[in-house]
């Protein structure tokens, strides 16, 4: 699968906290999360974010809360996949749990960046500036949670044991 | 294969004989746990995948302790949502008001989870649990909507960290000061996908509280679980409250580590995280004077009844300074009656201090104490976040009850020793 978007960067350790703050957890309904997305940290980031676009962040992206409504916030405002130097744990699976693609890559990335990451080769192509990146693919018993369509089809269908 | 407590565990609950670090598996679990933020996720998750009913009706808990009492009308309508799924289904493990507390308070003091169990929650600082020598771990809502339908979690078996406990804490010094102190240490993803595994002779001068406490806080470190080895502490406790018997499990002692940690508890002194992440860890030292607004002391952190027994002593006979906010949020009704009958809430309405019925609301900025702009906290919770009480220009300084209680009287950050004989 082939993502294409802009670069929108962010530093080390995003929490939960600013993906989607906690006073607006009285809702699980996603697109009123999203419309809380990533208010604290950025809060011209609806006004900005394209579909399709890409986050690109530093260690620890989603540190904190185990609140599954900040990947559902990030995917439901557009955000096509998200690239950081690394992930807190509960992001990480929450994120392959709802089919939100997430990269694990060293680069450095500026606002803006045209950025084009293919799944399936595991590569990662900065447009802008052009320097090219390889990722590992996910271990083959999460390969299967992603290409179910997520966990609870992966259960359903025996896919994982 | 040479494995730790936690492998150990996690090889029970997954039919196999060995696990290395790294593996992917397919486990077991004795419990899972939700809340009235996530279990409405995971419902919708449930339903939406067609599931009908839930794997275990005894082995859900629901407990509705972070925007509760309903703060507004959406709260009510979340926690509606999820009293109705648990009539539903029969889930015998709903808490609601009235009878519910912060729910990693509650479930020890109810006996639902035992030394060699494996507990998932939709919360992250499930990981509490680990004082009780179980595996337990913070988790999503679709994860808690898989184990509702299925009784199992997919885990990456995870390296550990040996933190070699030596020496016996100082009066006033806390499970608090151990876990800011390490996390101070190591950084906030000092132990990302890892365990933190509890060791050494200074375990066994460790109340029960205290590993509660420290277990707690092993997500703000970036790791999957904290676990302490069981002892007789540990049956001690789990016999009080009645839990299951228990299966003890020990880490092999040539067990891999990915690296040790040695803390000599008797050197440790009081820690205050600054704003805006728990690894920004403090002594007095190394603090000037810091004005506050706000004092909280309570949570899934430190709410229980040693901690409000310690607040309790400093504020005995003392005055919140005027200007500052002191809350008091014992974490179960249990510990609150407990506190009635020691007299403690008569020392704290007497020193000025609001007493709230139990619940998560400030430590997440949801209710029952929110900071406005420009406004400093000093809170016995978890988390300094950016926004993390109120407004996003606020301040959140993580402490110790002790050091909490004496900051309440000094207006300014303040540790026991500073205050008035």
């Amino acid at each position: 699968m082939l993502l294409t978007g802009n670069a929108l960067c962010y530093g080390d350790n995003v929490d939960t906290d600013v993906i989607i703050p906690a006073r607006y957890l009285n809702t699980s309904d996603p697109k009123e999360l999203a419309a809380h997305c990533m208010e604290d940290i950025d809060p011209a980031f609806l006004a900005k974010v394209k579909p399709g676009d890409i986050i690109a962040a530093g260690r620890n992206f989603g540190c904190g809360s185990s609140r599954e409504h900040a990947p559902l916030a990030i995917k439901t405002a557009g955000i096509s996949c998200v690239v950081a130097k690394s992930f807190a744990r509960i992001f990480y699976r929450n994120a392959i749990n709802i089919g939100l693609p997430i990269i694990e890559c060293a680069g450095d990335f500026h606002d803006g960046d045209a950025l084009e990451v293919d799944l399936s080769a595991g590569t990662l192509r900065n447009g802008t500036t052009g320097e090219s990146y390889v990722f590992p693919p996910f271990p083959a018993f999460l390969q299967k949670i992603i290409e179910a369509g997520g966990l609870m089809n992966a259960m359903a269908g025996g896919d994982i044991a | 294969m040479p494995m730790t407590m936690t492998q150990k565990i996690l090889a029970a609950h997954c039919g196999r004989d060995a696990l290395a670090a790294g593996e992917m598996i397919l486990a077991d679990i004795d419990l899972v746990l939700g809340n009235d933020i996530t279990s409405p996720v995971a419902i919708n998750e449930f339903t939406k995948a067609g599931c009908e009913c839930v794997f275990d009706c005894n082995r859900i808990a629901l407990v509705m302790d972070h925007f509760t009492p309903n703060k507004d009308i959406k709260a009510a309508e979340q926690t509606k949502k999820v009293r109705e799924f648990a009539g539903d289904k029969g889930i015998t493990n709903f808490f609601d008001v009235g009878e519910m507390g912060v729910e990693h308070a509650l479930l020890p003091e109810k006996g639902m989870v035992t030394a060699g169990d494996l507990v998932i929650g939709a919360d992250s600082h499930t990981c509490t649990y680990g004082a009780l020598g179980a595996f337990s771990s913070g988790v999503g809502s679709t994860d808690m909507a898989a184990a509702m339908a299925y009784g199992k979690v997919w885990l990456r078996v995870p390296a550990a960290i040996n933190v070699r406990l030596t020496g016996k804490l100082r009066r006033h010094v806390s499970g608090k000061d151990v876990i800011l102190h390490l996390i101070r240490l190591i950084g906030v993803d000092g132990a990302l996908y890892q365990s933190l595994e509890f060791s050494g002779e200074g375990v066994a001068a460790l109340s029960m509280d205290d590993r509660l406490c420290i277990c707690n806080m092993a997500i703000e470190a970036g790791a999957k679980n904290g676990i302490f080895p069981v002892d007789d502490q540990t049956l001690a406790f789990l016999r009080e409250h009645g839990a299951k018997e228990p299966r003890v499990y020990a880490a092999d002692p040539d067990a891999a580590y990915e690296r040790t940690i040695e803390i000599d508890l008797s050197a440790l002194v009081s820690v205050v995280a600054f704003p805006h992440l728990p690894e920004n860890g403090r002594t007095f030292e190394e603090i000037g004077e810091v004005r506050i607004d706000q004092v909280v002391v309570g949570s899934c952190t430190n709410g229980r009844i040693s901690d409000l027994r310690e607040a309790a002593e400093i504020l005995r006979g003392r005055k919140v300074k005027k200007g500052v906010r002191a809350l008091i949020i014992p974490a179960t009704q249990t510990i609150w009656l407990q506190a009635v009958r020691e007299g403690l809430m008569e020392v704290f309405i007497a020193a000025g201090c609001a007493v709230s019925t139990p619940t998560c609301g400030p430590c997440l900025g949801g209710h029952m104490g929110i900071l406005a702009k420009g406004e400093r906290c000093v809170s016995t919770t978890n988390r300094n976040f950016v926004g993390r009480m109120g407004d996003p220009q606020s301040e959140v300084y993580l402490a110790s009850p002790a050091v909490a209680a004496a900051s309440a009287v000094m207006g300014r950050i303040a540790s026991p020793d500073m205050l008035d004989a």
